[in-house]
Formats: structure tokens, sequence, C-alpha cells
């Protein structure tokens, strides 16, 4: 999904026009990057937070040719993942395990799949495999 | 700056929502990218930078309090990328 999916759903839900739902989604972002730009720290409940780390200069090597360069002093973003949507993105991914184990046929015995375990195989024994 | 400092952003910005509206909206935004993310699927956001979802395999690790040897479990992990504009706008 693209910046530019997210300002259609934000018409068709929303109803906003499409060049109002453009304008909404840049003042968003833009926003962000403004308060990053001034070394805020970003903090979405339920999403994640964004904070800004200095790196003093070092001296770097071109890992192709081995030159040494000096790498100058700069600020780059980090997100942090908040409890929330960690959780979610994980869950994500044990329901399509589950999915793809139905698929195959296996059994409907309550399927043990631990958290994250999308390697969960299309055996028939799959399903009561206690799962370590 | 929290999501309170955004809507207030967009109500001073775009004219014609209601605090109230303004905060809908922003709120439809998260959500819409919260949900994408969950079903695995990325977010780019071109100029600010990609939200990505990677398959991890569960690999050896250790309590760094006890010591002691854990199996670390296969999960899945939102990471972040920023772009290369929102880097340059950082470091002018």
């Amino acid at each position: 999904m693209t910046k530019s999916d997210l300002i259609d759903v934000l018409c068709e839900t929303q109803k906003v026009p499409k060049g109002r739902a453009e304008l909404l989604v840049h003042v968003i972002f833009d926003s962000m990057e403004a308060s990053l730009k001034r070394g805020e720290r970003i903090e979405i409940r339920g999403f994640g937070s964004f904070e800004i780390r200095n790196y003093r200069p070092y001296e770097g090597r071109n890992p192709r040719t081995g030159v040494t360069v000096s790498v100058r002093p700069k600020r780059l973003p980090f997100f942090k993942v908040g409890k929330e949507l960690k959780e979610r993105v994980n869950a994500g991914a044990g329901a399509a395990a589950v999915k793809s184990a139905e698929r195959a046929g296996a059994k409907r015995a309550p399927v043990a799949v631990s958290e994250g375990d999308s390697s969960a195989e299309a055996t028939p024994t799959g399903a009561s495999r206690a799962t370590a | 700056m929290t999501k309170a400092d955004i809507v207030e952003n967009v109500y001073e910005k775009v004219g014609g929502f209601s605090k109230k509206e303004a905060a809908e909206i922003v709120e439809t935004v998260f959500d819409t990218i919260k949900e994408t993310l969950e079903r695995g699927e990325k977010i780019k956001i071109s100029g600010f930078g990609n939200f990505v979802v990677r398959d991890k395999n569960a690999r050896a690790g250790r309590n760094p309090q006890t010591g002691q040897e854990i199996t670390i479990s296969a999960r899945r992990v939102l990471t972040f990328k920023p772009s290369q504009v929102l880097k340059n706008v950082l470091n002018d």
C-alpha cells in the first residue's frame, strides 16, 4: 500500500474529495517530518514511536574497495513498533499459518500453533503434533 | 509529538473540518496502516519511508540477565526504513 492508496481509502471511508484527502495525508506526514527535524520524539499510541538518533563522525570503509572514508556526523530516525501493533503483526503470521493448515485438510483439532509459527507443515498429522 | 498534536496540525492547516472530524481522519489513516501491516502487506510513503513486515526464523538466544540459553521463536516483525528524502531533510 502506498501513500496514494491511503489517500483513496480516506476518500471512500470519510467521504472526502480526492484533493482534500491528498492534502490531509500530506499534512499528517509533513507534520511528523517537521517534528523529527526539530529533534522531537513522536509517539503514536498503539502504533509506535519515532526518535532521532545522533551519530558522531567516524572512520568508515567502503565495503567493496576497502578504502577508508570519513563519515560525517548525522541524524537518523528510528522507529520502535508499539505493543499493540507488534502483537497484531505477529498474530497475522499465526493466522496465516492456521489457514494454510486448514487448507491442507488438517482435522479440526485445536491447532496448537505457536505464535509466529509459519512453518506449520501440510501433513495430516500436523494438527495433532504438539509444538515445542 | 503525539497523535493529538497531529490532529491539531490537520485542524489548523486544512480548513473546513471540526476538531472531531480531524481526529477521525487521523485515526482512520493510522488504523488503515495498522490493518494493512497486520495482513503482512508493506506500506510505502514516498518522502517519508517504508514500513515492511518481515518473517524471522527461530534462533538461539540467551537471557542476558541469567545467561541461560533459550530459543527465540519464529515471529513476524515490523521494520521501518526511512526514505533518502527524509534522511536528507534531517541532515541539512
